[in-house]
């Protein structure tokens, strides 16, 4: 585990509005003993140990150890739970699996964590209108399985899929490898029932997927927690295409797999997936799963076609014959769909695979137009070079979302530097006409970088429509939004003030 | 001046609620003060290398048993690593609620095959629990329910004797027991959970004996020794009777020494460590005098333990060598039996069957078998294999854990039972005789149920598997 040193840069009072002035809260036993009059008292955990062990989520560069964590088991105890915060004027974080790397789950202090992991029940599946009405809690993989004895699924599928649940997706309107042709969760979610601050139940969205009035389903989905607790999803299903093709092609150089990429999209192919993995992260993925990567290749691709069977086959040489052309050194074809989830777990397994050939790194996640794909990459390799630091890049190409990962060592005190060329990294994204965030979400990690893409008055519109649903700042306080305290404060390893040390001062 | 959020003295609400304050550090190591090994004494303690390999990430919480019931942190496979590390830190004493989190997992396993980063929990496990062995101390009723456990399971002595106590038991069992048990006290739980895994007991099986030597037939392959084990040479002896004839008919001396005893495995997985080595010298010993090419095992559990006993060995001089020599020696039986199906010489007669096989945890999950005992039964012809949803799941029997967990363990049974059930099989295989065991107390008498190579040994036979009528 990495170290974690860095601690949330942000204070115990969970306010995130520049100025706003709710007073520390008193959390003391009348509030466990609000939340034991509502759940079990099992289900309220207030000792020392279960409460860290919600410090931090999949991002432990952040910690924070909240007041109290509950475990509701179904939507009626949620609204509850988010009833006793609002009596008691505390703030709470919804917790899904905690897997998220943008610290978008870490705790509050002072604060509740709501774990949504005892809602996992599928509630339906509606064949025959291709939907599913899921409680929040569910596995985002579960999804397809209880879907595909009927030949349907669920499209989004971040390469978390198996642990990351369909309400942290919600939350950080997740994509995943094949979003480039299926879009993302925003696309596929039709309706939820959400508790508001106030701890009211509402409706977002519609069964159909028809609405009138603003699209305010589409204005939670990615809102980061922080405008509700989503208890109950109604998703879209698809049809499990008729036939899926995958190669997996080896290139000389990164920038031959990026003109490829390029080139495919011209030529009016949709591919479902096109994922481009360099030699690190294939060298780290390989060790873990053996998935017949060439580790020694500069760049692979992964393309996937899917549709008709004709349509596939005629598209699918024209793609081999894109590949050829900017001279690709081997092409697998996986012949098996075993084989092809094979391919598959080595793209999905890269990131936590990392931890096999670097003792720690960070996960970054931006977005560059398609365009300027080979250019952002020499950036960030003439970056890497310059911090001393090796960054390994896996990402979906197709639509320009990258992953570049930060491999460092706590230990050999590289840590500063590699937050710092992370951050870089992200920001240079926006500098190329991209975006800060692909699907990671901003969380902890970015709200300090998002004046780097919106303006005072974007920032301040956004604020005023989290404050529509959440006017005292209850949910998830302290993500998302810049604060000065939050950005003042370099986040980085706690370092005693020279004025502390000498006694004059202390924190508090 | 600027807010330094944790660890600090504003966040202790303890003392707001009630708890009595976390006590000073030098206290929690009983004034010795912080050490090099935080919590943890410094023989052995979870090595920092193992504990940073973990970043985290979650992939293995949907696979873990107890975060599949319970969904909590605590009781998750990073979770309890985050456990570790703090306690490794110092953060936290090992008594209390480390002990509490670190009992309820199984050792499934199951987290090591879902780990993309490669962690090794099961060495960190391995590392812990003899910690918690040594250093907490338990509670008279859970002190004295250990001992009475590892006092009557490792004997096949002891075990013979409660399976006569255990038939006549049977016999005479009335039908208003079951409604009795209900109303025991909670706290007798244990005993409850201990009596209703008490398998139908053949006193006839329970006190035949292995032949020392079983000549193969025709061309000899080889030696093999056979562990026979405990439980599974008392309770499910006619499973060592087919191993023996598979083992024969495909070409091998089977050798069973008489003078074998337990190989240390239900200790070594509860973190009984002194026991363990003592008993894996002995059984290193015996295969030794016995003079095998391989020694077989059909209890996923014992050899999982007897494949680590290099590991378990390493820091004895005198031991070291002919420990790894012995481990290196181990099969599962399924391994066995997969390399001869190139050049089977023992004809399979066809078994109709739609068969469902439950991978034992320590066999998919700490000896990554899966294939082997799978090829091993589509060779049988007719034989239709069916693939268990959830199968990565433990079904709760977990060594002794069923026992001394016996709440989590039922759930998991009534889970895995279900997912058996709605396979709609003929026949359940598995190769653990706990696994046996757990899974009959929560599927009843739905469904025949068999070790794998009782399978086989019925094909090579042409006889109906028995069970199956």
């Amino acid at each position: 585990m990495p170290e974690r040193t860095m601690e949330a840069p942000h204070g115990g009072t969970g306010n995130d509005a520049p100025g706003a002035a709710t007073p520390p809260v008193a959390v003391g036993p009348e509030l466990a003993r609000a939340f034991r009059d509502v759940l079990p008292a099992d289900l309220v955990i207030t000792d020392e140990v279960g409460r860290r062990s919600y410090e931090c989520d999949g991002l432990t560069g952040f910690r924070q150890i909240p007041a109290l964590v509950v475990l509701p088991r179904d939507a009626d105890e949620v609204a509850a739970c988010v009833r006793v915060c609002a009596r008691h004027g505390v703030p709470f974080v919804a917790r899904g699996a905690g897997t998220g790397l943008s610290g978008g789950a870490m705790p509050v202090a002072d604060g509740v964590v709501i774990s949504l992991q005892k809602l996992r029940r599928i509630l339906e599946i509606d064949v025959e209108n291709r939907r599913a009405v899921l409680e929040p809690g569910v596995y985002n993989l579960e999804i397809s399985k209880a879907a595909a004895p009927y030949g349907l699924y669920y499209a989004p599928d971040p390469s978390s899929q198996q642990v990351c649940t369909i309400g942290g997706n919600v939350a950080e309107n997740s994509g995943g490898a094949h979003c480039l042709k299926y879009g993302f969760t925003t696309n596929h979610v039709l309706e939820m029932e959400v508790v508001l601050a106030d701890g009211s139940v509402v409706t977002l969205g519609g069964p159909t997927g028809e609405q009138a009035g603003p699209d305010l389903r589409g204005l939670f989905i990615g809102s980061e927690g922080t405008l509700g607790i989503c208890t109950k999803v109604t998703v879209r299903l698809l049809q499990t295409p008729e036939t899926v093709r995958t190669v997996l092609a080896d290139f000389p150089s990164i920038e031959a797999a990026g003109d490829t990429v390029g080139d495919i999209v011209d030529a009016a192919i949709i591919p479902a997936a096109v994922e481009m993995m360099d030699s690190l992260s294939m060298e780290a993925s390989e060790a873990a799963t053996g998935a017949g990567l060439t580790v020694d290749a500069p760049a692979a691709l992964i393309i996937e076609l899917d549709g008709p069977a004709d349509e596939v086959e005629a598209e699918f040489s024209h793609l081999t014959a894109i590949c050829e052309r900017h001279g690709a050194t081997r092409m697998h074809v996986p012949a098996e769909a075993e084989e092809r989830q094979k391919v598959w777990k080595g793209r999905k397994a890269a990131f936590a695979a990392v931890g096999r050939i670097s003792p720690d790194y960070i996960v970054q996640d931006g977005v560059v137009p398609r365009t300027r794909l080979a250019e952002v990459l020499t950036r960030i390799a003439e970056m890497g070079r310059d911090a001393g630091l090796r960054v390994a890049n896996v990402f979906h190409a197709g639509d320009g979302n990258l992953h570049p990962l930060v491999l460092y060592s706590e230990a050999a005190g590289e840590h500063d530097a590699a937050e710092k060329l992370s951050t870089d990294i992200a920001e240079l994204c926006v500098e190329l006409g991209g975006s800060l965030s692909g699907e990671h979400g901003i969380g902890t990690d970015k709200a300090c970088s998002m004046p780097r893409m919106f303006s005072s008055d974007d920032l301040a519109v956004m604020h005023r429509v989290r404050h529509a649903f959440d006017p005292d700042d209850r949910c998830n306080p302290g993500k998302v939004f810049p604060t000065p305290r939050l950005c003042g404060e370099r986040p980085g390893p706690y370092r005693p003030h020279p004025l502390e040390e000498a006694g004059v001062i202390e924190r508090l | 001046m600027t807010t330094h959020p944790t660890p600090g003295p504003t966040l202790d609400f303890s003392s707001e609620r009630g708890e009595k304050p976390a006590p000073e550090r030098a206290d929690l190591l009983g004034g010795a003060g912080p050490s090099e090994f935080g919590s943890f004494d410094a023989h052995h303690p979870p090595a920092q290398e193992l504990l940073d390999d973990c970043v985290h990430c979650g992939f293995c919480l949907p696979t873990c048993p107890t975060y599949a019931l319970w969904g909590e942190e605590m009781d998750s496979p990073r979770g309890r690593i985050y456990l570790m590390e703090m306690a490794e830190k110092g953060e936290i004493p090992l008594e209390g609620s480390f002990t509490t989190h670190i009992d309820r997992c199984l050792g499934c396993m199951a987290c090591v095959t879902a780990c993309p980063s490669g962690v090794q929990y099961d060495r960190l496990l391995e590392a812990t629990r003899p910690q918690i062995e040594r250093n907490v101390p338990r509670s008279r009723s859970d002190r004295w329910f250990r001992e009475a456990i590892f006092a009557l399971f490792p004997y096949k002595r002891r075990l013979r004797a409660a399976s006569l106590g255990g038939a006549l038991y049977q016999r005479l069992r009335p039908k208003s027991m079951d409604k009795l048990l209900a109303r025991v006290p909670e706290r007798f739980g244990r005993l409850v959970a201990m009596e209703s895994l008490l398998p139908p007991v053949s006193v006839r099986d329970a006190f035949r004996r292995m032949p020392e030597r079983t000549p193969g037939i025709g061309p000899r392959r080889g030696r093999v020794g056979l562990l026979t084990g405990c439980v599974q040479d008392v309770f499910f002896h006619p499973v060592n009777e087919a191993t023996a004839r598979v083992l024969a008919a495909e070409g091998w001396d089977v050798i069973a020494p008489r003078e074998q005893a337990c190989c240390g495995a239900l200790g070594l997985h509860a973190g009984r460590e002194a026991e363990a080595i003592e008993r894996a010298k002995k059984l290193i010993a015996v295969f030794e005098r016995a003079q095998v090419d391989t020694i077989a095992t059909n209890v996923a559990g014992c050899g999982s333990s007897m494949k680590e006993y290099g590991e378990l060995l390493a820091d004895d001089p005198e031991w070291a060598e002919r420990a790894a020599a012995f481990a290196a020696k181990v099969r599962d039986i399924s391994e066995v039996v997969d390399e001869t199906l190139a050049d089977a010489r023992a004809r399979r007669h066809p078994i109709e069957a739609r068969v469902v096989y439950h991978d034992a945890c320590h066999l998919g999950h700490a000896q990554k078998i899966r294939s082997e005992p799978r090829r091993v039964l589509r060779a049988i012809p007719g034989v239709e294999l069916l693939e268990l949803p959830e199968a990565e799941i433990c079904c709760g029997s977990a060594g002794i854990y069923n026992m001394l967990q016996p709440q989590a363990a039922s759930d998991l049974g009534h889970r895995k039972a279900g997912n058996i059930r709605g396979t709609g099989a003929d026949l359940l295989v598995t190769a653990n005789p706990g696994c046996l065991l757990q899974i009959r107390k929560y599927l009843g008498a739905d469904l025949p149920m068999l070790h794998p190579i009782q399978l086989v040994d019925a094909s090579i036979r042409g006889v109906r598997p028995p069970e199956m009528g």
